[in-house]
């Protein structure tokens, strides 16, 4: 029996080993300064790129993240400071609901709240629905890292005089500051790998784009299509892309680890 | 100058638990005064009424009254925040601010209330080192050590020289030394000693001897009820009521 | 005895520090710049109300959803009807939708996703919790965690050039040969199935399940394995007398929340399962499910009908999915309680 729970373990690292190592021999061959810097060709011409969907994806993160952070955190704050018991179990199950929601549901709300509204896709609508993700997850971080704050620092906050909202941002935050951007890393680096909510809100793009009302590229979504489509260059393509996306994906995770490993408190306690 | 404290029928709860019964207190300006009693006996949670900390807990009461000279601090027009920068408190365990340097820490108080001023900050925060007899051990690594990585009486003189950069009139102690190793402990009565010329000082102390070293008058509290106050000297050697008597004669708590 | 203690009460032990300086001996100075005595119970109302709104804004974003959900979905509600459940046509010419196909495929690939995935991450727990070198432990989580950091859209590539081609050539035929009288195993062998997605799916959801389970093993007090043990039994009974089953409620909790995962799971399945609404006995044949149907067709819509059928899709996988979380969640909560604990000083 014991053998049984050796051998499972050893039959999970199986596809773990073969995901990574497949991706890096079929995606290094064709990174190339090329690929980092142009945007797709046509059907039949090599040489195109995915600079487009990296920055793309760039841009909606970025507007998730307008959205997605400071509401998280504030619901953390809420819940951690203030939220008294009913209220605070009640916004707690629907954040808890929200992190369950399927990632293609949040993509057809924030098709119905904005690109039905605008009357056309947009890297707005995308980082909508990216940004909602965002939120549960974020706000259940900062809840648990703001109450690891022992109570005795807030009570020599207030003892000064400090008012509560002066306490709450200068002395309690601050501490637990570094578990924070923890948080804020991770969720980002789950977001963005997410195609499904991105394909009827940003759709993609086959050519640059900067501005949030248009229609964007982005890097899980142009493996995907890339993917699905019949030609052989574009899935040499995809692998080349999804190579990239998850090595961004480990950098940041690497970045969440070191900051972890410094402990909650900067300063050592 | 410090000023005195008026205290009258002041009770507090904490949800149902009555904690403390109609206390009746006159705290001198400018002098000592030890809280002393058995665990359990109210004297923090007294303390804590003073400076209107008792209320930060949940489902906390507090009904009475409170003069700090004449101010009331249970008044409708005072707000919590306005009494706590007049009245600084020193707590058991040492809290300094783990993300903020030693400088940062005495500074604290002033910064966080809009100070701007960095030439009398840098000297607030000397004269409050230097009062709070810190100053000569910290003074080359001012912005450069953190808070928290002081040895624990350093910490709780950090503590005490934060307290008092906002310039209290009253100095709240809740058992400051008993956490700390004996060397600190004799530091930290040093200080208290100095402080009174300027300051009203409420101690809560377990420890008897160092209520009788520093504390001209005592307070000896007995399951939330004020039993007996006095000089410390009285107190001591000639105490009015029983139950004072049995508790310094060691015979409970 | 009061007696004894008599001797220099109060008088001073130690001399002041000559060192002080002489702005000691004089009354407290007066600070040069005032300290603005400004009242801070606006800020303070302020910055709770500000808080209050993030807090709130949840609760807003889920009302959204279910409200965007319901109004998009109104066409194809009246003019289907409860039958749109049950009804097994899809055609988007004829304007005829049903979502029976898609609910078979999503309930059947996600059933053998889990069928698969709890004995592995069981195992890999039990591994974990109970065998492992310490030393090992926290690098065997962070390795399976790992797998949990995968973007969907690489499973599915890795499983079109992969899995897809292994289970032609090998898995397919072997299962044919043998448990084909099964009628499970029949069929032409795309590769692309419900097979497939449902192997990809176990791969997915095995991080989660794991970790859970994980979590709730190591929750089970010391003192539950020693007493175990202490009556005779091996290290395997002590296993799953001692610890498994004090955890039974965690566990299935940790399964059920692998299954709305599983359910919820777009972009792999989609690009391994086939996509044909067709229901078949077979996991040899393709399948659709509620998420892979709208991820393939959304976009491409036309008709008021069309979208609106394909959002009621989108309700029905949100209140499925909606179902099983809260299960699971009440599940989880029992036993690690929910809130966590405020650090005292």
């Amino acid at each position: 029996m014991v053998g049984l729970a050796t051998g499972a373990t050893l039959v999970v690292l199986v596809p773990l080993v073969a995901i990574f190592g497949y991706l890096i021999y079929k995606g290094i061959g064709s990174l190339d300064w090329n690929f980092l810097t142009k945007i797709p060709k046509p059907v039949g011409e090599t040489g195109g790129g995915m600079a487009n969907a990296i920055v793309g994806s760039g841009l909606i993160l970025l507007i998730a993240s307008l959205i997605g952070v400071p509401m998280g955190i504030g619901t953390g704050i809420y819940l951690a400071e203030f939220g008294k018991k009913r209220f605070g179990y009640l916004v707690r199950f629907t954040a808890d609901v929200l992190n369950g929601v399927p990632s293609i549901v949040i993509g057809i709300v924030a098709w119905s709240l904005v690109v039905v509204s605008q009357k056309h896709f947009s890297a707005l609508a995308g980082g909508v629905a990216l940004g909602i993700m965002m939120v549960p997850i974020i706000s259940r971080s900062t809840e648990e890292m703001l109450l690891m704050v022992p109570q005795s620092l807030r009570e020599a906050a207030w003892g000064l005089g400090i008012p509560q909202w002066r306490t709450t941002l200068s002395i309690t935050l601050r501490t637990a500051s570094s578990g924070i951007i923890t948080a804020v890393m991770l969720s980002f680096a789950r977001v963005a790998g997410e195609t499904a909510p991105l394909l009827f809100t940003a759709l993609g793009n086959q050519f640059w784009n900067f501005s949030i009302n248009h229609e964007t590229a982005a890097l899980p979504l142009q493996i995907y299509t890339y993917a699905n489509s019949p030609y052989d260059d574009w899935h040499r393509q995809a692998w080349a892309g999804a190579l990239i996306l998850i090595i961004l994906i480990l950098i940041s995770m690497s970045l969440v680890r070191m900051a972890a490993s410094r402990g909650v408190f900067k300063g050592g306690n | 100058m410090g000023v005195g404290i008026q205290v009258s029928q002041l009770n507090a709860w904490f949800g149902a638990t009555h904690a403390i019964h109609d206390i009746q207190m006159d705290i001198t300006a400018n002098h000592a005064t030890a809280i002393i009693g058995p665990s359990g006996c109210g004297k923090s949670t007294f303390v804590r009424c003073l400076n209107r900390m008792h209320e930060t807990i949940p489902n906390a009461r507090v009904e009475g009254t409170v003069k700090i000279g004449d101010t009331h601090v249970y008044g409708n027009g005072t707000s919590a925040v306005e009494i706590r920068r007049r009245v600084g408190m020193v707590f058991q365990k040492p809290n300094p601010f783990p993300t903020m340097s030693v400088y940062d820490n005495v500074a604290a108080g002033l910064k966080l209330n809009g100070y701007r001023s960095h030439r009398e900050l840098e000297e607030i925060v000397e004269r409050s080192l230097r009062q709070a007899a810190l100053w000569d051990e910290v003074k080359d690594l001012l912005k450069k050590k953190s808070g928290a990585s002081l040895s624990g009486g350093q910490q709780q003189r950090l503590c005490i020289a934060r307290a008092l950069a906002v310039e209290p009139e009253v100095m709240l102690m809740d058992e400051p030394a008993s956490a700390l190793d004996p060397i600190s402990t004799s530091k930290i009565e040093d200080l208290i000693f100095e402080l009174k010329q300027n300051y009203t000082i409420v101690i809560v102390t377990h420890n008897m001897q160092q209520a009788a070293r520093v504390a001209e008058f005592t307070a000896f509290f007995l399951s939330g009820k004020l039993v007996e106050f006095d000089k410390t000297e009285k107190i001591f050697t000639n105490p009015g009521d029983k139950r004072t008597e049995d508790y310094i004669t060691g015979r409970f708590g | 005895m009061l007696k004894q203690m008599n001797g220099p009460l109060l008088r001073t032990k130690v001399q002041p520090n000559p060192a002080q300086p002489a702005s000691q001996d004089s009354p407290a100075p007066v600070p040069r710049q005032k300290i603005e005595h400004k009242s801070s119970r606006l800020a303070d109302a302020t910055f709770r109300y500000l808080m209050l709104v993030c807090a709130l804004s949840v609760l807003a974003i889920v009302v959204l959803i279910v409200r965007e959900l319901i109004l998009s979905s109104a066409l194809a509600r009246h003019t289907f009807g409860l039958k749109f459940f049950v009804t097994q046509v899809w055609d988007p010419v004829s304007g005829d939708f049903g979502a029976l196909p898609f609910i078979y495929g999503t309930l059947v690939s996600s059933l053998l996703a889990l069928i698969m995935a709890v004995p592995l991450s069981i195992g890999v727990a039990t591994f974990t919790t109970e065998i492992c070198p310490p030393r090992l432990r926290s690098m065997l989580s962070y390795v399976v965690e790992l797998l949990a950091t995968i973007p969907s859209v690489i499973y599915g590539l890795w499983g079109m050039y992969v899995l897809v081609p292994i289970l032609r050539q090998y898995v397919q035929p072997f299962l044919a040969k043998y448990f084909g009288w099964t009628g499970l195993f029949s069929g032409y062998q795309f590769g692309y199935s419900m097979l497939a997605a449902g192997i990809i799916l176990a791969i997915m959801i095995i991080p989660i399940i794991t970790s859970i389970t994980r979590e709730v093993m190591s929750a089970v007090p010391t003192a539950q394995r020693e007493g175990v043990l202490a009556i005779g039994a091996t290290r395997w009974e002590m296993i799953r007398v001692g610890v498994l089953r004090n955890a039974r409620t965690g566990i299935m909790g940790a399964i059920i929340l692998g299954l709305g995962r599983a359910l919820g799971e777009t972009i792999a399945v989609t690009l391994l399962i086939g996509n044909r609404p067709e229901i078949a006995k077979s996991l040899f044949a393709p399948g659709y499910t509620l998420a892979s149907v709208i991820a393939n067709e959304f976009s491409e819509a036309t008709g008021d009908l069309y979208l609106s059928a394909l959002v009621e899709i989108g309700l029905a996988l949100f209140l499925i999915t909606l179902l099983v979380n809260i299960v699971a969640q009440l599940m989880v909560w029992s036993i690690t309680r929910g809130s966590t604990q405020r650090a005292t000083a």
